[in-house]
């Protein structure tokens, strides 16, 4: 899950590692990553026996955007450590020193106050929170997810006229889909991007909350069903990189994994030849049979997409005879549709699809779940085994297949649901 | 903030008191914080549907579905049933036990007809299709005003017991003390109303 | 069971035998221990005839001492099962690795870390604070009890009745599936259907109400009911930081029961607020159950300053150093932790300018509290200090507590956040906080008071050990899950695929088998002072040299805690009245106004787990049922006038009298 960026010439990746250690006092290195070394370095030095594999991605990130945000991290903790480390000595030094037995220490029962101590004890927290403070205005405008790369590393700006590689994120029930609006191609469960190109994720969920995580490029963002959350970021190593979510979303939330690959041009040239020659269309009826729960989904590719179906997967109206939200809002602004548009509640209802379609919802218990209370079983379907290495579609047992229950329209789904 | 130690062995002053300690009730404080916290749940309820409110989801909006003469009357239902809680409370001071239940009456009337024109008013909306499902301004619509009338119901159940009990002990501490208690939470379910008057009603109608 | 299914519907709503889960081995061996244990405390209390003294004196009691008492008993309970579930999350998360699923599939794991953030913030960590200052409030500000004695079991009884919901949903059907907060629109009835939302929400409504009406007792019998001469600036330091923590509860319970009402609408009615469709809006969830969740961070954690800030100064023999500057940063903390609640999401994409403001206030927070730990620090100064258990709590908590400050001040940089939200990181740091800070508290203060409340000290050598294995453990448990945070590892996970992660999970779990020590230890130190009460009794009443009001009357302290209203002078009466020759008085005693003890709490309450029960598994004509016997329950406890009596002159000249001699013994 959490490997390291390739280095291609070298040493297998634990073996680097203490390679790097031994060798750090030798080679020259960029200044910014001297701390990460130390810290790497003590991590391996100091549990050395335990430590196989310190890899301590979001110390050591390839990405410019994580690594500004590494560097952020390390500068606030410099800046605490100032008034940090003295209070955990001095708690140290006056619990030896004052302790009972010690008869040779001053013991001034009465002394309680002293304006000048105060004034110190609430100044210096104050001045550190003051850098802290600065610091943290100056870095969430300049690292807002939502704004546009002005460089690509600490010496390269963006030049003039460089588009960013546009990505459309879909976190659906439990994998991920990925659409390239420029090359007309989409991906599930693997991301690529060439190195040293800005890239702008727009981000989104189909069911639940998620969110959008690649350590070694940059933090992460909430992907929200019907709202569009962005992210702009760049790679700077060639690499393979892990990816996942990292905002609980239900049963198969662990394994909503999947790689991100730093490529070359010519690399990421080929990687887009590769989907559109091994890949199949993606149609909005592939898209909704997809979309469905399933766990551990294998990586696939698409070489077209229908187009338009990232607008209506955004918009919640992927499902035939729904009404879009920007429909819907535009609607609204102009002071609704009136007492005759009952018609428009069901064209509207998006969340119970899953229900009436008879999957098991991301976070059902008993007996909604129709299995038993804490069972051992997996539902078929959301785990492949040996015997069915291709998941099934379905999410649900057959014999727990509900009919899709008759619906008025007030009664909330699960009302009806057993 | 640090009072001077007296030496040791100066006079000793009285520790301790001989005589019984009473302390005022704490009834008026601890009632005024409950409605305090009360308040803060309306809050959440005003904040939800300041949220929501506009999210019509191609339905109907305030001005399609409320009627404002309808809840004018309504307002001023429980605008009068103020004014003669007042004059209950009046009659409580002078220990007018009779006038005082009649007083007390006339509010529960007052009240009853409101949460009655209440009950009209959302019978009438999801006779139109306009229910709390339909969209997020009408469950806002409906958790603000419903949770106002609920209060407005349980103040008349509240007011019916106190009737009661008046009835059979008299104006004793203990009750003037829960007259005053209901008093004031009375009053303030007519300062939220004014709020959700104004705020759902009039702003809704006429923006 | 019934050939008609309309008729099993009418009758057990969705219940049906397939709910409990007598299949599953965990909860066979977890059912059989729970039922052992309750046939031996049953069987106990028959063998004891202590049946009646236990309705009389316990259940229905309305005295404060006896309610703090079954508040910290139902926390130590809690406690357990709360961090068996946290052995269960090590052992797997130690476990599953590669082609290892571990023992715990997602669907009983996901609801393991939901129950256990739930009852350790709710039944756990609630309940110890709630307790505390019940039991201390009234002692240290001269009361014979709080302002509304009735209330305060209500409230009591409402928060067991929270926790047996939660303890219901380990027998019959399942718990929530969603993390301690729900968020929807996971938590809404098209994601998660079934029955352990609902577990989640009226657990956590029921014992809600109960805090909140306790903590409107606690403002109204601090602003009232002190002694003469107790000035605002003259209070306890405990009572300050309770005071400000019960404006808390009361600012911010409320919004807590408004959401979870909105909540349980959207899955009982099918309303619109925070699903994702027909304009409901999810993130309305996430800013109005943080802004009760922030502050309720700072309910827990302002009770453990104040216990403390008693017992520094205490065992330092010393005055607490910067007293007023200690109260301003009290209530600097009180009103900033309502500024800050967006903390908790900047990954949701707020632009640049809300992120920061609410990044800058959450540091803010720091200076105050870097003040207090510092005051802290200068009465230790020049000081005499005891190395007693309470003390060595104090300065375990001072490191840990720092190092844990220091990470929350780093995850409030929004731009170092995006790396490190919902990270193991996050985890290590509140864990840091709220063990390293609440949980030391609270066990300081159990062992401070414990000798006032029972005339006997706990054992130390248990104690000693309790204390090492829960230090050390701590460390072992959770400095692992910093580095796994900075290694890119997020929380409720059940799985990883890199092998290299294992050691720190295993480390983690070793340390959390530490902790268990450190429990049992705690165990074993109660059962050991128990039996040698009588070494271990304390006849003054004042077994540390303290310096609070508490401390003035006997351990433990009668019905009426006073015979006489103290009259305060100085901020450390006790110490002050020590110093200037207090002479106990020995005659004038009067008879004392105390409230009655009543049975309609209790009732209250086992009525309530019905109400919520039936609401749970939709058993509509019991939810009818249990709720209009709730309500003419209460209607009738209102026709008692008849709620006080008095103590006899002559019982308190008995027990004072008891007390002269046992002192005059001694002496």
């Amino acid at each position: 899950m959490h490997d390291r960026a390739e280095r291609p010439p070298g040493p297998p990746a634990r073996q680097t590692e203490l390679i790097t250690v031994a060798r750090s006092a030798s080679r020259p290195r960029p200044p910014a990553r001297t701390a990460a070394r130390l810290l790497r370095g003590f991590c391996a030095v100091s549990l050395s026996g335990l430590l196989a594999g310190c890899n301590l991605v979001v110390m050591q990130p390839s990405g410019d955007v994580a690594l500004q945000q590494r560097n952020l991290v390390l500068a606030s903790v410099g800046l605490m450590l100032l008034i940090v480390l003295p209070v955990i000595a001095l708690t140290l030094l006056f619990a030896w020193r004052y302790r009972a037995t010690n008869e040779s220490a001053p013991y001034d029962p009465d002394w309680h106050h002293s304006t000048q101590l105060e004034v110190v004890i609430w100044t210096a927290p104050l001045l550190i929170i003051i850098a802290l403070g600065a610091l943290t205005w100056i870095s969430t405008h300049t690292l807002d997810p939502f704004r546009a790369l002005r460089r690509i590393d600490a010496t390269r700006p963006v030049a003039a006229g460089v588009k960013p590689l546009t990505v459309e994120v879909v976190a659906l029930d439990w994998k991920w889909l990925f659409f390239y609006p420029e090359y007309g191609i989409a991906t599930v469960n693997e991301l690529a991007a060439p190195v040293d190109r800005p890239i702008d994720f727009k981000i989104t969920a189909s069911s639940v909350m998620n969110a959008f995580y690649v350590p070694a490029l940059a933090g992460m963002i909430y992907a929200m069903p019907g709202m569009q959350t962005q992210l702009h970021a760049v790679i700077n190593k060639p690499g393979e990189y892990a990816g996942l979510s990292s905002h609980y979303s239900g049963t198969g939330f662990s394994r909503m994994t999947f790689k991100f690959h730093g490529l070359d041009d010519a690399g990421f040239d080929a990687w887009i030849a590769k989907a559109k020659a091994q890949g199949s269309e993606l149609s909005r009826e592939d898209y909704l049979k997809l979309e469905k729960p399933s766990e551990a989904e294998p990586v696939k590719y698409y070489k077209s997409v229908a187009d338009g179906l990232f607008d209506t997967i955004l918009n919640m109206c992927a499902v035939p005879g729904k009404m879009c939200m920007s429909e819907m809002m535009t609607i609204d602004a102009k002071g609704g549709a009136g007492k005759d548009s009952t018609e428009n509640r069901e064209r509207l209802r998006y969340d119970n699809r899953h229900i009436e379609q008879g999957d098991e919802a991301p976070g059902s218990t008993a007996p909604a779940s129709g299995r038993t209370p804490h069972g051992q079983e997996q539902p078929q379907g959301m785990k492949p085994d040996g015997n069915n290495p291709h998941v099934h579609e379905n999410g649900t047992k057959p014999e727990n297949q509900m009919p899709a229950p008759e619906r008025d329209s007030i009664a909330p789904s699960q009302l009806n649901n057993k | 903030m640090h009072t001077d130690t007296a030496p040791p062995g100066a006079e000793a002053p009285a520790f301790y008191l001989e005589e019984d300690h009473a302390h005022e009730s704490s009834t008026m404080l601890g009632f005024w914080m409950y409605l305090m916290s009360d308040c803060l749940i309306f809050a959440v309820l005003f904040a939800t549907y300041g949220v929501l409110g506009r999210n019509y989801a191609a339905g109907p909006s305030p001005r399609d579905l409320f009627e404002l003469p309808l809840v004018a009357l309504n307002t001023s239902m429980l605008l009068l049933s103020s004014i003669t809680y007042g004059f209950a409370m009046l009659e409580m001071e002078k220990d007018n036990l009779k006038t005082m239940q009649l007083w007390l009456a006339i509010t529960g009337l007052f009240g009853a007809c409101f949460i009655g024109i209440e009950l009209y008013e959302f019978a009438h909306l999801i006779h139109e299709g306009a229910t709390p499902q339909r969209s997020a301004f009408l469950s806002s619509f409906f958790a603000l005003v419903g949770t106002h009338g609920l209060h407005v119901s349980l103040g008349i159940v509240w007011l019916i017991v106190l009737m009661v009990q008046t009835a059979q002990k008299g104006l004793i501490v203990e009750n003037k003390r829960r007259l005053m208690c209901l008093s004031m939470f009375w009053h303030f379910l007519d300062v939220v109303w004014i709020g959700v008057f104004t705020f759902v009603y009039l702003m809704g109608v006429l923006q | 069971m019934f050939s008609n299914p309309d008729l099993q519907k009418l009758v057990f709503g969705r219940l049906s035998l397939e709910d409990i889960p007598y299949h599953e081995p965990i909860l066979q061996v977890t059912f059989a221990m729970v039922a052992l244990g309750g046939l031996v405390v049953l069987g106990a209390i028959t063998y004891y005839r202590f049946w009646g003294p236990l309705w009389r004196d316990w259940l229905t009691s309305v005295d404060h001492k006896k309610i703090g008492v079954m508040y910290i008993v139902l926390a130590f309970v809690m406690l357990l099962r709360g961090f068996a579930d946290a052995l269960m999350m090590r052992a797997q998360q130690a476990v599953a690795f590669g082609a290892n699923e571990g023992y715990l599939p997602p669907h009983h794991y996901d609801q393991i870390f939901t129950a256990h953030g739930v009852i350790m913030i709710f039944f756990v960590a609630m309940p110890f604070v709630t307790g505390l200052m019940n039991y201390v409030v009234p002692l240290q500000i001269g009361a014979r009890d709080v302002a509304f004695p009735f209330l305060n079991n209500f409230s009591f009884w409402m928060t067991v009745s929270g926790a047996m919901t939660v303890m219901a949903s380990l027998f019959v059907g399942e718990f929530a599936r969603t993390g301690w907060l729900a968020y929807p629109p996971l938590s809404g009835a098209d994601m998660s259907p079934g029955v352990g939302v609902d577990y989640y929400i009226w657990a956590l409504q029921i014992a809600g109400i109960g805090t909140l009406l306790s903590g409107i007792n606690l403002i109204a019998t601090i602003v009232k009911m002190r002694a003469p001469g107790m000035t605002m600036m003259k209070l306890p330091i405990f009572v300050w930081t309770s005071l400000c923590t019960n404006v808390l509860i009361t600012a911010a319970f409320p919004i807590l029961t408004a959401v979870l009402a909105l909540l349980s609408m959207d899955r009982y009615v099918g309303t619109h607020f925070f699903t994702n469709d027909l304009g409901g809006n999810p993130m309305m969830y996430f800013n109005l159950i943080w802004i009760w969740g922030h502050p309720e961070v700072y309910i827990l954690i302002l009770p453990a300053f104040g216990i403390f800030s008693e017992v520094t100064s205490t065992f330092s023999g010393k005055r607490l150093f910067g007293y007023a500057s200690m109260v301003y940063a009290t209530v600097v903390i009180t009103i900033l932790s309502y500024l800050v609640w967006l903390h908790h999401f900047f990954t949701m994409g707020s632009g640049a300018d809300v992120n920061s403001f609410f990044g800058i206030t959450t540091m803010i927070i720091s200076i105050p509290t870097g003040a207090k730990i510092f005051n802290w620090l200068f009465t230790m100064y020049r000081g005499r200090i005891r190395f007693e258990l309470p003390m060595m709590w104090t300065v375990s908590f001072m490191v840990t507590f720092t190092i844990g400050g220091m990470t929350g001040v780093l995850l409030a940089v929004p731009p170092a956040d995006f790396v490190l939200h919902n990270s193991l990181f996050l985890i290590a740091h509140f864990h840091n906080v709220i063990i390293g800070g609440v949980l030391f508290g609270m066990f300081a203060g159990v062992t401070y008071w414990f000798p006032k409340a029972f005339g006997f000290k706990l054992d130390p050598f248990w104690g000693k050990m309790s204390f090492w294995f829960w230090t050390v453990g701590f460390y072992f448990a959770f400095m692992p899950l910093y580095v796994l945070g900075l290694m890119g590892v997020t929380r409720r996970a059940n799985h990883f695929d890199d092998p290299s992660l294992q050691i720190w999970f295993v480390v983690a779990a070793f340390g959390a088998v530490l902790i268990l020590l450190g429990i049992l230890s705690m165990i074993v130190q109660f059962v050991v002072s128990i039996r040698n009460r009588e070494a271990l009794r304390d006849l003054t009443g004042d077994p540390w040299n303290g310096r609070t009001l508490e401390w003035s009357t006997a351990s433990p302290p009668p019905d009426y805690n006073f015979a006489f209203t103290p009259v305060i002078h100085d901020l450390d009466a006790w110490s002050d009245m020590k110093k200037r020759g207090y002479a106990r008085p020995v005659e004038g005693y009067r008879a004392i106004h105390m409230p009655k003890n009543t049975a309609t709490g209790v009732i209250l309450g086992v009525v309530s787990i019905g109400f919520s029960f039936a609401m749970i598994w939709y058993i509509w004509w019991l939810a009818a049922a249990t709720f209009a016997t709730m309500f003419l329950v209460t209607v009738i406890h209102t026709f008692n006038y008849n709620r006080d009596f008095y103590i006899p002159a002559a019982d308190v000249v008995r027990a004072e009298g008891q007390r002269t001699s046992v002192m005059a013994g001694r002496a």
